[in-house]
């Protein structure tokens, strides 16, 4: 396995009784990558996360981080992946200062180090304010703040997030993000989430899952794909889009609504390839009149749609 | 040094909630009613804590669950017990900090009846040798009972469950001594042999036999590693 790759997934099943929340997710993870884990209820992110922690087993597939087969066993290995679960922090009797240090007591960190440790994650995730107010006081917000930091204590090399930003106001939501980006690059970070613009926001690479796989994987602008609606004069949609299969980067032509007396198609073309050039060229040697050749760009959240089978917005 | 940890972590957290203190409480004033005032300790006009030891052992079925209910259940119900899986911590030294931090609590209940034989002391020559092994030998019960409250707390997220599951086991090892006669050769034999009540009898004199301690001793491991399989096992939930 290369050394670029930070986590790995082929083939990845997991059931629940006879439920099958996994069905063969294949995933890879580059080192000091953002990776925006996106998808329905049920799609089966945190199952993933969860196997990635170490909290289930898969039922068949491969799981390396690291470089080394997954092992929850190892608590080397455990001690070099960070996990932020849904349920946030919730023991009645600490408080936050209490928690962190449990946490790095734990984790096996001697005094001297954990002290230092835990002033560290009470700076970065902004909880100074609260290092003596008692884990059942806080609000959901600065609890999911507590469950980060102690995601961050031992300052692992992969991060996995399940919805952190669950709870939290805009103006967390935007100290989340920086923070993230800030940790990306020297940290691998898989994050779950609901919110498209805030995947879109941070991410380097998402990965869409629906019903227990993966249905995209790419750059959020990459995935976030182009169209370009071609009209002219001269011919109908038919002989129109016949002429325009098989430009290069040209993936596939649809018919589209069109004023009376022209013809109309949407040219859908892979995300690298620009195919107006072409298409321009084609029409002039058909001598046709073009009448329109714009780009409509997709959003995330249409090709969200798209590939889950959600109906359009 | 993480079991360690839990196991403080144990003790606090169970230290800030009145249960503990209502326990710890409990079972010195129960041991103590029945030495002085169920017991004919005053008609008897002997220094001794025979009765405490006679008596203590039922008590400790009832104590022992209580104590270890929380253990495990309650980071199930919570949500608390992934977090804690999650981080570099094994689950046997998990289990094994659970139960430590338990039998914190237990030490701290037996501290709790100290004026018990310091009121006997006072009241006549009192042998402290066979008192010393006594309570040794009742550490090491309850230690099994605690054992099986750990256990029992593995098996359920909720506390009141995993007390019944807990006291039944406990009130189980404590009695199944006495079917021995009921059952054939050689079940008969070794269900008489791991029986507590019988097991406790020398220790109730003072008189701490290894191979007593040995049953407990084995109870208590065996206990345990079934914990630690039953935490394991959520993996594959």
């Amino acid at each position: 396995m290369s050394d670029a790759v930070a986590l790995r997934v082929a083939g990845l099943e997991r059931a629940f009784g006879s439920v099958r929340a996994l069905r063969g997710v294949d995933l890879q993870v580059a080192r000091g990558e953002v990776l925006g884990f996106l998808g329905p209820n049920g799609a089966g992110k945190t199952t993933v996360l969860r196997v990635l922690a170490g909290l289930l087993l898969p039922t068949a597939g491969q799981v390396e981080i690291l470089g080394e087969p997954l092992n929850p066993d190892d608590a080397r290995q455990r001690a070099r992946v960070g996990y932020l679960p849904e349920a946030a922090p919730a023991h009645p009797d600490l408080d936050v200062l209490e928690f962190l240090h449990f946490a790095g007591g734990v984790a096996g960190l001697g005094r001297r180090a954990r002290r230092a440790a835990v002033e560290r994650v009470i700076e970065r995730c902004a909880l100074g304010d609260v290092r003596r107010r008692a884990l059942r006081a806080l609000s959901k917000g600065y609890r999911q703040r507590v469950g980060l930091a102690q995601a961050l204590l031992r300052d692992p090399p992969v991060l996995l997030l399940d919805e952190p930003t669950s709870g939290l106001d805009p103006n967390q939501v935007l100290g989340l993000r920086t923070l993230v980006r800030e940790l990306g690059g020297t940290h691998t970070i898989v994050f779950s989430s609901h919110h498209l613009s805030e995947v879109h926001a941070v991410a380097d690479r998402v990965a869409i899952l629906h019903a227990g796989r993966v249905v995209a994987d790419g750059r959020p602008d990459a995935l976030a794909r182009a169209r370009v609606r071609v009209e002219i004069e001269g011919a109908d949609a038919t002989r129109l889009a016949r002429a325009l299969e098989g430009l290069p980067g040209v993936r596939d032509v649809r018919p589209a609504r069109a004023p009376a007396a022209r013809a109309a198609v949407e040219v859908h073309a892979d995300a690298a390839d620009d195919p107006r050039p072409a298409v321009a060229a084609r029409v002039q040697a058909e001598g046709w009149r073009l009448f329109a050749l714009e780009t409509i760009r997709d959003d995330l959240d249409t090709v969200f749609r798209a590939v889950t089978g959600a109906p359009p917005s | 040094m993480s079991a360690l940890a839990v196991a403080a972590r144990e003790v606090r957290g169970a230290l800030n909630q009145p249960l503990a203190f209502l326990l710890v409480g409990a079972f010195a004033a129960l041991t103590a009613a029945y030495v002085f005032g169920l017991h004919p300790f005053f008609v008897e006009g002997r220094a001794t804590l025979r009765p405490f030891f006679e008596f203590a052992p039922f008590v400790s079925t009832l104590l022992a669950p209580a104590l270890a209910m929380r253990s495990l259940a309650e980071e199930q119900r919570t949500g608390q017990l992934d977090l804690l899986r999650s981080w570099p911590l094994s689950t046997a030294a998990l289990v094994v900090g659970k139960f430590v931090g338990a039998l914190g609590l237990a030490a701290l209940a037996l501290a709790a009846t100290l004026p018990i034989p310091l009121t006997v002391a006072a009241l006549g020559p009192l042998d402290w040798g066979p008192v010393l092994g006594g309570y040794v030998g009742l550490l090491a019960l309850i230690g099994a009972y605690l054992a099986l409250g750990v256990l029992a707390s593995a098996l359920t997220s909720s506390q009141v469950v995993a007390y019944v599951v807990g006291f039944g086991l406990c009130f189980g090892f404590y009695l199944v001594g006495r079917a021995h006669p009921l059952l054939p050769a050689p079940l008969g034999g070794w269900v008489a042999a791991i029986g507590f009540e019988a097991r406790f009898t020398s220790a109730a004199r003072g008189v701490l036999d290894t191979r007593d301690l040995t049953v407990f001793v084995g109870v208590a491991v065996a206990a345990i590693g079934l914990a630690i399989e039953a935490v394991d096992a959520r993996r594959w939930r």
